[in-house]
C-alpha cells in the first residue's frame, strides 16, 4: 500500500491547472509519466535529493490510470483530494448544477461504514 | 490588558461568496435567505469594534502537506495572501491580501509554547477558504490585521477533540494576559455533519440532520461538557466523513468557556447546515443593548 503516493499523486496534478487537463485527456501516459519523473520528488527540495523509494502498487496504479474514484475510494485515498480533482476534470461535462458530485455519491452507494481508513 | 470583545464560530461554505454575487434573477432560491443572514451576523462583529482578528481555520491540503504536517500552527507574518488557484476555479472566489499583526503572533506563539502547546509557526502563509470565508462574509472590507491559526481536522492522525477545547481555553488564556489595549475578535470556522467524497455527499442536507441539531445546542449553550461527552475521534467518522471540522467549533466553544452564545442562527442548506454563533466576553465592551438571537434556531 502506497496511500501517501496516490495522495500525492492527486494533490500535485490538481494544483497544476496544466496537469490537470493532461491527467483529463491521457490518464495512462500521465500515470506512467508522473510515477517515473515526479513520484520522488520532494516537494520542498531540489531534484539532486529525490528520494528513492516511493512507487505504486498495480491496484493503484490501476485506478489511477483508468480514472475510477470508486477504487480510489476503496483503497482509501484521501476523499477531498479525490473529489476536487474530479471537479476540476469532469464538472465540465454536465450540463445540471452538481451532476458530477451527485453521479460520484451514486457510484459510491455500495460503501458501507466504517469507510475504508484514509491514514497512510 | 487586551480586550477580548467577540468570538464568532461559524460554518465556512465556500460558494457563499458566489452565490451572493448573483443578480437576484440568477440566484438560486436560497440565496436571499443566505445573504440576510449573512448580514445580520456580520452585525454581530461590527458592533464589537475590534481592531484585530485571531482566525481559527484548517489548511486543506493547500500550503501543508503529508511530508510536513503540523496538528497546529501560528502564522506569524507582516502580510499574508489567501485564496488558492483550485479554489478560484472551483469557488470563484477572489484572490484576497491580508495584513499581519506580527506582535500578537508572537506572543501567542510564545505564551503557547510556555502553556503546553508546542505550536508550529510559518513566516510565509497563503490563507485558504477557510480563512477567507469568514472575511467574505463578516468583514468584507478586509480592514484588519490578522493572525491565522491552523488545525489539522484534515490528516490523520489527529489530535482529539479535547486537545481542540484545551486550545481554545488556551488562546482565551492568551488573549486575556496580552499586554496590549487592542480590541480582539476571534473568528473560527469549521463544519456540522459534512461528506465530501463520499456517497452521501451532496444531498438536500447536510448529511446527518440529527447530529446537526445535537451540535447547535452544544455550541449554543456552551455546553462543553455535554459535546466531549457525546463525541470522541472515532464517533466523528459517523456523522460524515469530513465532520472532523467540528473540532475547530469544539475549540471556539473552549474559547467562549461555558458561556451560553450570545447571537446563534443556523441555516439549512443542500450540502450542509450553516450555523452562525457569537459570544460577547464582556458586554459591557460592546456598544448598544446586548444582542438577542435574531436567528431562526432550530427546534
Amino acid at each position: 500500500m502506497s496511500k501517501y503516493l496516490v495522495n500525492k499523486f492527486l494533490f500535485t496534478v490538481d494544483r497544476d491547472t496544466a496537469l490537470t487537463e493532461r491527467y483529463r485527456e491521457d490518464p495512462v501516459g500521465t500515470v506512467t509519466w508522473w510515477e517515473a519523473e515526479e513520484a520522488n520528488r520532494i516537494l520542498s527540495c531540489i531534484d539532486a535529493e529525490r528520494s528513492t523509494w516511493l512507487s505504486f502498487t498495480d491496484e493503484e496504479r490501476q485506478a489511477l490510470a483508468t480514472h475510477d474514484h470508486v477504487a480510489l475510494f476503496e483503497l482509501g485515498a484521501h476523499p477531498f483530494l479525490t473529489l476536487t480533482l474530479w471537479i476540476a476534470m469532469f464538472e465540465r461535462d454536465w450540463d445540471e448544477p452538481l451532476g458530477m458530485q451527485l453521479d460520484y455519491a451514486a457510484r459510491l452507494a455500495h460503501v458501507t461504514q466504517p469507510y475504508p481508513d484514509i491514514s497512510c | 490588558m487586551a480586550k477580548l470583545v467577540a468570538i464568532l464560530a461559524t460554518t465556512h461554505h465556500p460558494f457563499y461568496y458566489r452565490t451572493s454575487q448573483l443578480p437576484a434573477e440568477d440566484a438560486p432560491p436560497f440565496a436571499a435567505d443566505w445573504v440576510r443572514k449573512v448580514e445580520a451576523y456580520r452585525e454581530t462583529l461590527t458592533r464589537a469594534q475590534p481592531d484585530v482578528l485571531v482566525m481559527v481555520g484548517s489548511d486543506h491540503f493547500h500550503q501543508l502537506w503529508l511530508d510536513n504536517m503540523p496538528q497546529f500552527l501560528v502564522g506569524k507574518a507582516p502580510y499574508y495572501d489567501g485564496n488558492w488557484e483550485n479554489e478560484i476555479r472551483e469557488f470563484g472566489m477572489p484572490k484576497l491580501f491580508f495584513q499581519g499583526h506580527e506582535e500578537l503572533s508572537a506572543y501567542m506563539l510564545r505564551e503557547g509554547i510556555d502553556r503546553g502547546f508546542d505550536l508550529a509557526f510559518s513566516h510565509e502563509l497563503r490563507v485558504d477558504h477557510s480563512i477567507t470565508c469568514p472575511i467574505f462574509t463578516v468583514r468584507p472590507q478586509n480592514d484588519l490585521p490578522i493572525v491565522p491559526i491552523y488545525t489539522n481536522i484534515f490528516a490523520p492522525p489527529l489530535p482529539r477533540p479535547e486537545r481542540f477545547v484545551q486550545l481554545g481555553k488556551t488562546i482565551r488564556e492568551i488573549i486575556d494576559a496580552w499586554p496590549s489595549e487592542m480590541r480582539v475578535a476571534v473568528i473560527g470556522t469549521g463544519h456540522l455533519s459534512l461528506e465530501l467524497g463520499g456517497p452521501r455527499q451532496f444531498g438536500a442536507h447536510g448529511p446527518d440532520p440529527e447530529f446537526d441539531a445535537q451540535a447547535v445546542e452544544w455550541i449554543k449553550n456552551g455546553d462543553i461538557d455535554g459535546v466531549l461527552g457525546g463525541v470522541t475521534l472515532d464517533s466523528l467518522h459517523a456523522p460524515g466523513n469530513a465532520t472532523h471540522g467540528f473540532m475547530d467549533f469544539m475549540l471556539m466553544m473552549g474559547i467562549a468557556g461555558y458561556a451560553k452564545a450570545d447571537y446563534a442562527d443556523n441555516l439549512d442548506l443542500f450540502h450542509t447546515m450553516e450555523a452562525y454563533f457569537t459570544w460577547y466576553p464582556d458586554p459591557s465592551l460592546v456598544p448598544g443593548l446586548p444582542l438577542t438571537s435574531k436567528g431562526a434556531l432550530l427546534g
